[in-house]
């Protein structure tokens, strides 16, 4: 018996969820790289992490600490090298994305 | 669920949709569930829960390539590295377990080796690597009689390598080839290298690592291999670079190189690699018969339009490694590019993401490089971010401690 099954494409497509403003999206998509060290929206997934958990902390000191970073004013095995990669303007919108999660 | 329920209940989703005329759902298909197609389809849920998502993927469970090396030392196991993809279910994720073995583009399906043609809006194709096995003269016979392994998927070519070290005698020569660059994982030779030499150091001091390099020099955080090579492992571990396996003689347990033949009592034997086989026959293949060409805003096809390429099968970017972090990192682009495109608006202008690496170099201490790559218009391509990026100050266990954490958070990141 054959099995083939022709399963119909949706001809019209609907994105129930109302579009996030894009300054939210941008903040979203870079801090979403972070998530393979911070986890998933900056929540800690994982027991015994060396880790604090992003989500939920103030903007301003997300901002700062990532500067502080960046400039050699704070010492660290890797951030140091990443956050060289990145903007103030990125900076300021990866801060905003986490400030905004639920810890 | 079994693949006859999922039909069941996507076929009655898509019926319900036309019989009250409601419009009905975008289905994103997603063929590969390994770091970069488990996060893609994790993350289009996550972002657009409005949007199917039905992943295909041949096995039961994601069996990790970072931290294999270290099941090899005894220091990992199977059971850890392994993870099963309910995580995913839970996202709303429909997981077949089938492989994909066609992709109609005109059509817009995909077919599945057991029967059966499923409708996508958007495709993505995360296939990881397949093996070059005809460029090593004799390697897939000597492959399929158990006499010479790769073991560059983590699976059951793992848990053999495994028994091969375990039962080598005291005295005995292990031999590692690798293959030129681009492969998966540039460090993971000279990992798996420090690896085996630990494990032979502790439990066969008389035994000899030989490692066996195509390229002419280690590819990947050379100083720091090296370094560690001769703090541990003098006596143990020797390195050649230029070294490249054209044949392998299971009889005589010997490697040909060019210009030279080598016995070793266990020879694991990386061979060269390309885009895995769902992207050659479904024709994404671009370069060189190996590797599929990308648009780095939306890691859609520049061959084949609605079919987005993530992971080790793509043509990398410059200086981008093919590694788990960035595979997982190209399936957030993706999923993000997909949600717009469904909703008829063009993907992010500038995506960036960043890469960081682990190797263990010994059973507590790791070395790691990191990168950081920005969309550049004028070449348009990702391209390392100047100044950024860089590799440890030197190994460390506390780079060790932050490399465990990288695996345990990645793979919750691709799957839970």
């Amino acid at each position: 018996m054959s099995t083939t099954l022709a399963w119909t494409t949706a001809a019209l497509v609907c994105i129930a969820a109302t579009p996030a403003a894009a300054q939210d999206v941008a903040g979203r998509n870079l801090a979403a790289s972070c998530a393979i060290c911070h986890g998933t929206d900056g929540r800690i997934a994982t027991k015994d992490s060396p880790l604090i958990p992003l989500a939920g902390l103030p903007k301003d000191h997300i901002a700062t600490q990532l500067r502080a970073f960046r400039d050699g004013k704070r010492p660290a095995t890797v951030m140091h090298q990443i956050a060289k990669g990145y903007t103030d303007p990125q900076i300021d919108a990866i801060a905003a994305w986490f400030a905004a999660q639920k810890r | 669920m079994k693949r006859r329920d999922f039909l069941k209940t996507v076929g009655a989703l898509s019926l319900a949709g036309c019989a009250s005329a409601m419009p009905s759902r975008a289905r994103v298909v997603v063929v590969g569930g390994g770091f970069g197609g488990a996060t893609a389809a994790k993350y289009i849920r996550m972002w657009a829960p409005s949007v199917d998502v039905v992943l295909v993927e041949r096995e039961s469970a994601f069996v990790s390539c970072p931290i294999s090396n270290l099941v090899l030392a005894g220091y990992s196991s199977m059971p850890e590295i392994s993870h099963g993809y309910d995580g995913l279910r839970r996202h709303g994720v429909q997981v077949v377990q089938d492989d994909a073995i066609a992709v109609d583009a005109q059509k817009k399906t995909v077919r599945l080796a057991r029967g059966g043609d499923i409708a996508y809006e958007r495709l993505i194709v995360s296939p990881g690597i397949d093996f070059s096995f005809a460029d090593i003269e004799g390697y897939e016979a000597a492959m399929q009689a158990g006499r010479v392994l790769h073991a560059w998927k983590a699976g059951e070519q793992t848990v053999a390598l495994r028994r091969q070290l375990e039962d080598l005698r005291d005295g005995g020569v292990v031999v590692l080839s690798i293959p030129l660059a681009p492969y998966r994982c540039p460090p993971g030779p000279y990992e798996r290298a420090s690896m085996i030499a630990a494990y032979l150091k502790q439990a066969k001091p008389r035994s000899k690592l030989l490692v066996l390099d195509a390229n002419p020099d280690v590819t990947s955080k050379g100083p720091l291999f090296k370094k560690a090579w001769s703090d541990l492992y003098q006596g143990v571990l020797e390195y050649r670079g230029n070294a490249k396996a054209v044949g392998v003689d299971a009889r005589s347990m010997t490697v040909k190189l060019e210009v030279e033949d080598v016995r070793g009592d266990l020879l694991n034997v990386v061979p060269p690699q390309r885009a895995g086989n769902i992207a050659m026959s479904a024709g994404l293949i671009t370069h060189n018969n190996r590797w599929c060409d990308v648009d780095w805003r939306s890691m859609e096809s520049k061959k084949v339009p609605g079919v987005h390429v993530l992971g080790d099968a793509t043509l990398s970017a410059p200086l981008m490694p093919k590694s788990g972090s960035m595979a997982n990192n190209h399936a957030k682009i993706a999923a993000a590019a997909i949600i717009e495109q469904l909703s008829g608006r063009p993907p992010q202008p500038e995506p960036q993401i960043l890469n960081t690496c682990y190797s263990f170099v010994s059973q507590k201490e790791a070395i790691r490089v990191s990168s950081v790559h920005r969309w550049d218009a004028k070449d348009a391509t990702l391209k390392p971010v100047a100044g950024s990026g860089g590799v440890s100050a030197a190994r460390s266990e506390a780079e060790g401690t932050f490399a465990w954490n990288w695996a345990r958070t990645i793979w919750s990141d691709t799957l839970s």
